[in-house]
């Protein structure tokens, strides 16, 4: 891809978002003509630089979007209709734009129904200017500009110098003769970049100068002009001061990973600076101490300057929230107001990454569920506009992010009902919380109150990512909610990844840092006093404020030397809080607190979860940084027996990292619990059981529009006839089908260790889950009784030898995704994350039938890989399908070449099941 | 000698240059090759942090000039025995994907400098292990120098697991 493409793409990608966010505001305030200019002179650069690049697919659909914009300018009234249409061509535009970023070709396809669409709108009311200067004029036709003469352009809005020349360039540029491809990119780079351009009546030079295309015909201004300097006059206070602000702010692009740099050799001057100021605490000669005074604050200074190149302003974050709730306020049939304040607020840009999607999620979910219809909050005497507000500021040394909705407010009941049917907590248990306990549940993986589950949320996966989100990143989340209200989420993020508070604690003379954030208070521990380590069942617990807290001994966890000694349980206990889950962590000493710079961990290292990453003290010693959410993994599992030994640990390890599945678990005929990874589940359903319609002696019920077949999970199930019936929807392409269950138990990550079952096909096996046998249930057996011809090719299981399949993806998401589906079609897999992974795993011992891997990952790609592989003669024959998002000819060619059995695109789950059987297939031809 | 040297770098299509060479280091009385370009510095290990719960072969962590390096042994990565004697660690600095090891070994020896006319593959019957890890043999006067795969040395995690 050469740079011009690529600054186009950065470019124009920044446009897109302004413009996307400038339409919703020009919407709602189709008065102002300062939004309307900004959003037309962008589009109107996209369009030029298009053109200039050669891609007449986006050329096309800017100018379809550019002429509909011009008529609002011209006085058109702007309609929501317009609008949307608008949006939907940027959204297009987009596409395109992402589709151009991968393969650095414009992609094929047509537009002509967005492009005939806009022209419609465009010419549908030629007589309806709402402004009242100017007499109108006929407006030029989009498509025949240059025949429309005379072409005089109503100008009766404000006319910086810039815009004018703008619209009579664009217009000298229709007419004049040549090729049409270059010269609209001046016009625009006319317009953005030089603002200052004079236009005066009767003297083209300058807009020569800025334009040196040709000179502009003067019969096409001269009038407007005149009208226009009036406008001028009035209007310039705001317009010209906004323009001359964009000049003045002085910017240049740099690349990040230069930043990056810059900050990683800041952190190591940080630590150099804290190895100097030890040396100089020891030392007594004075001589030293002013300098390093003075070294020690430039440093700070410079660590300051370095951590604001960083900082991005959480705006950027914000900048698809008003589309997201224009567009669901119209899909709800929703009033929605969002007001943002605070956007200036800066964090680092890493942070910002991580809490954007948490963010949307939250608003969609207050749209969706905290911000009654129109009619309710009438009701209630609310107005009918529901408001969300999103507040930013700083707060010491973290970032407060409020986000609040004046809408019906949580349900205490409803959860509280939810989370004893869960059998997450018992009746009495809950009778005792207090509202922001049961709030907190909201946060538990698979929990929606939602009565109806609708496209936008409910379904229950969501709050539970949101929460582990942010607190992947030290963050917190805090929710206040008032019945009827409203309810207020809050969100405290800390500024920096980069550098933080660690607390430096050791054990059995080893150092350790534990980042501050999770450290929520210190308690010594001693034999006789107050604070006494006790065991249940050789567990130790900590009596604290009456509640009993789990300790875990680190040097026990870390197989520490002489751990098992037991030393006694003295020394010090750092309470930590991990989700819901509060616990100790015992240490023989506690240091002091120290700003850390946290360095990754070296990729051998990195399976173990206990720790986060390493840094240098001021004294020089390299200290393992601890992670409290490792170690709450290894308190919430495990039995009193191995819970800290070291092989547990290790097995959780690298090995099977990747294998937890999310698992759906259920009841469905007589008491035993069944499972089928969440993977596989299209929806949870509740419905009315009189909705239920026999045909032809089977059930089904009308959903989405359309019949889906139920069946019952279980023959002893009857399915009801009223009350509600509960239902786990399947669905491949079109076709769907519902599994009838008597109920929804949980919805867990474990990982999975399946048993296989050889003589019953409705279950793939069973396994172990929350110490309780369930069935994994075989959902490919379930299929065929609703369509006949829903698996027809797809392979009958191999009752014989399991097949082992290496998955090969970079992808943790990918990777989770497939696992459970070859699982339930009956192979063993072995998911690892890239080619130096997969060769390590090829050249152990373990056999393996096939490979799966995904063509496109970072470093040595999946052709690359299987090059590898195909130079190892025990492994020239081994079959191998490759996962791809887009397959091209050369892809296809190279794929030949290398043996691949085939091609497979990444969402097409059956795809790649029935090609893994045709490997299958071919292995018994050749055997 | 003409004809010599084109024989030469045909039969080892690596060795296109004359010579090649090697940083040698001592490990239980064996010596050992590193190619020269791979070797960033040697240094004495010091102040090792050791790291809980790590694979075997990864002795710890160490702070080299403000960097943090994962230190390897070669004894255990070779599956030879530990070292008797508490004597200085050497290491050789090497590099991998961006990544900063150190590499264990008892002792650091003089640079060779070695001609593909000694070099010979490895004895079909030698430590499947040792193979792995291996780039050939090179017949010195009065020894053997065996010269290491850098990147085979340091990427381990299956086998390490399997063996």
């Amino acid at each position: 891809m050469d740079d011009l493409l690529r600054e186009f793409l950065t470019e124009t990608g920044e446009h897109l978002d302004t413009v996307d966010v400038e339409l919703v505001r020009f919407e709602q305030d189709p008065n102002n003509e300062t939004i309307l200019r900004n959003i037309f002179r962008l589009v109107h650069t996209i369009k030029g630089t298009c053109g200039f690049l050669g891609l007449p697919r986006l050329e096309a659909l800017a100018h379809a979007a550019e002429t509909l914009m011009g008529k609002f300018r011209d006085g058109h009234p702007v309609t929501t209709d317009a609008v949307t249409l608008i949006l939907a061509t940027l959204d297009r535009i987009k596409e395109i734009v992402a589709e151009l970023e991968r393969t650095a070709a414009e992609p094929e396809g047509v537009d002509q129904d967005l492009i005939g669409a806009l022209e419609r709108l465009a010419e549908a009311d030629p007589e309806a200017p709402v402004t009242t200067q100017a007499a109108p004029e006929p407006e030029p036709e989009p498509e025949a500009p240059a025949e429309s003469e005379p072409d005089i352009q109503i100008l009766e809005r404000d006319l910086l110098p810039g815009e004018v020349s703008l619209d009579d360039l664009e217009r000298a540029f229709m007419e004049a003769p040549g090729p049409d491809d270059d010269e609209p990119a001046i016009a625009g780079d006319s317009l953005a970049f030089a603002p200052s351009v004079e236009v005066e009546p009767e003297d083209a030079a300058p807009v020569e100068a800025a334009a040196p295309a040709r000179p502009v015909p003067p019969q096409a201004r001269a009038e407007p002009v005149k009208e226009a300097a009036k406008e001028i006059a009035k209007d310039s206070g705001d317009g010209s001061s906004a323009e001359n602000a964009v000049s003045k702010v002085q910017t240049i692009r740099v690349n990040v990973d230069t930043l990056e740099h810059l900050m990683t050799m800041v952190s190591e001057l940080v630590l150099t600076r804290n190895q100097l100021l030890e040396i100089a605490r020891r030392e007594d000669d004075s001589g030293y101490k002013v300098p390093l005074q003075r070294l020690s604050h430039v440093t700070a200074e410079l660590q300051e300057g370095v951590m604001k190149t960083r900082m991005q302003p959480i705006g950027t974050a914000w900048q698809k929230l008003p589309r997201v709730i224009r567009d669901l306020s119209s899909e709800l049939g929703k009033k929605i107001e969002l007001v943002m304040q605070g956007a200036e607020t800066e964090l680092d840009r890493q942070v910002l990454e991580v809490i954007k999607d948490p963010l949307t999620h939250m608003i969609r979910n207050s749209a969706d569920h905290g911000i009654e219809a129109p009619e309710a909050r009438r009701a209630a005497g609310k107005s009918e506009r529901g408001t969300i507000r999103l507040n930013a500021y700083h707060e010491g040394g973290t970032i407060t992010i409020e986000i609040t909705d004046d809408g019906k407010g949580l349900n205490f009941a409803a959860i509280s009902r939810k989370i004893v049917e869960r059998g997450l907590a018992t009746e009495a248990e809950v009778e005792r919380m207090n509202e922001a306990q049961i709030a907190k549940f909201i946060f538990h993986p698979g929990f929606s109150t939602a009565a109806q589950v609708t496209s936008v949320s409910g379904r229950g996966v969501g709050m539970d990512v949101v929460k582990t989100n942010i607190e992947l990143i030290g963050g917190t989340v805090e929710i206040r909610s008032e019945e009827g209200k409203g309810t207020a989420f809050t969100i405290k993020i800390p500024l920096t990844l980069a550098i933080v508070a660690a607390l430096i604690v050791s054990a059995r003379n080893q150092r350790f840092a534990i980042p501050q954030v999770s450290v929520l208070e210190l308690v010594r521990v001693k034999n006789g006093s107050d604070h006494q380590i006790e065991r249940i069942n050789g567990s130790p617990v900590l009596r604290l404020r009456d509640r009993l807290l789990p300790i875990v001994p680190i040097s026990k966890v870390l197989g520490l030397e002489g751990a098992d000694a037991d030393a006694g349980d003295e020394g010090f206990v750092v309470v930590s809080q991990v989700g819901r889950q509060r616990f100790g962590i015992l240490v023989d000493g506690v240091f002091h607190t120290e700003e850390i710079v946290v360095k990754p961990m070296a990729t051998k290292l990195r399976h173990i979860s206990i720790f986060s990453g390493n840094t240098i003290l001021g004294d020089g010693a390299v200290v393992l940084i601890i992670d409290p959410n490792g170690i709450a993994k290894m308190v919430g599992q495990g039995t009193a027996d191995n819970q800290f030994g070291v092989e547990a640990t290790e097995e959780c390890g690298e090995a099977n990292d990747n294998e937890t599945t999310t698992l759906l678990v259920f009841r469905g005929g007589g008491e035993t619990h069944k499972a089928v990874p969440l993977s596989l589940v299209t929806r949870l359903e509740e419905i009315d059981a009189t909705k239920i319609e026999w045909v032809g002696g089977r059930p089904l019920i009308q959903y989405r529009g359309k019949l889906m077949p139920l069946v019952p999970a279980d023959p002893a199930i009857t399915i009801r006839s009223e009350g509600m019936q509960a239902l786990v929807v399947f669905s491949d392409g079109d076709r769907a089908m519902g599994l009838v269950i008597d109920e929804i138990v949980d919805i867990i990550d474990e990982a999975l260790d399946i048993e296989l079952v050889d003589d019953r096909s409705d279950l793939v096996g069973s396994a172990v889950i929350r110490g309780r046998a369930t069935e994994i249930v075989n959902i490919t057996h379930y299929l065929p009784m609703a369509h006949e011809d829903w698996m027809s090719g797809a392979p009958a299981r191999s009752s014989k030898a399991t097949r082992t399949v290496l998955l090969v993806d970079d992808s943790a998401f990918f990777r989770e995704m497939l696992t459970p589906v070859l699982k339930a079609a009956g192979y063993r897999v072995v998911p690892v994350a890239g080619t130096e992974q997969a060769l390590a795993a090829l050249s152990s011992d373990r056999r393996f039938d096939v490979m799966i891997t995904d063509v496109e990952m970072p470093g040595r790609d999946g052709f690359e890989l299987i090059r590898a592989v195909r130079a190892q003669s025990r492994l020239a024959r081994l079959p191998v399908i490759a996962l791809s998002s887009g397959v091209t000819p050369e892809a296809l060619e190279l794929a030949r070449k290398l043996g691949i059995s085939d091609f497979v695109a990444k969402f097409d789950r059956s795809g790649l099941v029935a090609a893994l059987a045709e490997t299958q297939a071919e292995l018994g031809e050749a055997a | 000698m003409i004809a010599a040297n084109t024989n030469s770098a045909g039969r080892d299509g690596r060795a296109v240059q004359e010579y090649e060479e090697f940083v040698t280091v001592m490990v239980a009385d064996q010596i050992f090759g590193l190619p020269i370009d791979r070797v960033h510095d040697v240094f004495i290990a010091s102040s090792l942090t050791k790291v809980p719960l790590a694979p075997r072969e990864i002795v710890g962590l160490l702070n080299l000039r403000g960097r943090v390096v994962t230190a390897m042994c070669l004894r255990r990565r070779l599956g030879l025995s530990e070292r008797d004697e508490n004597g200085q660690e050497m290491a050789v600095g090497l590099e991998r994907n961006g990544e900063s090891y150190g590499l264990l070994v008892d002792s650091v020896g003089e640079v060779m400098k070695l001609g593909a006319d000694t070099h010979e593959p490895n004895p079909v019957h030698m430590d499947q292990a040792w193979v792995k890890l291996s780039r050939g043999v090179h017949r010195l006067d009065d020894k053997l120098l065996i010269i290491l795969d850098v990147d085979a040395v340091l990427s381990f995690d299956a086998e390490a697991r399997a063996a």
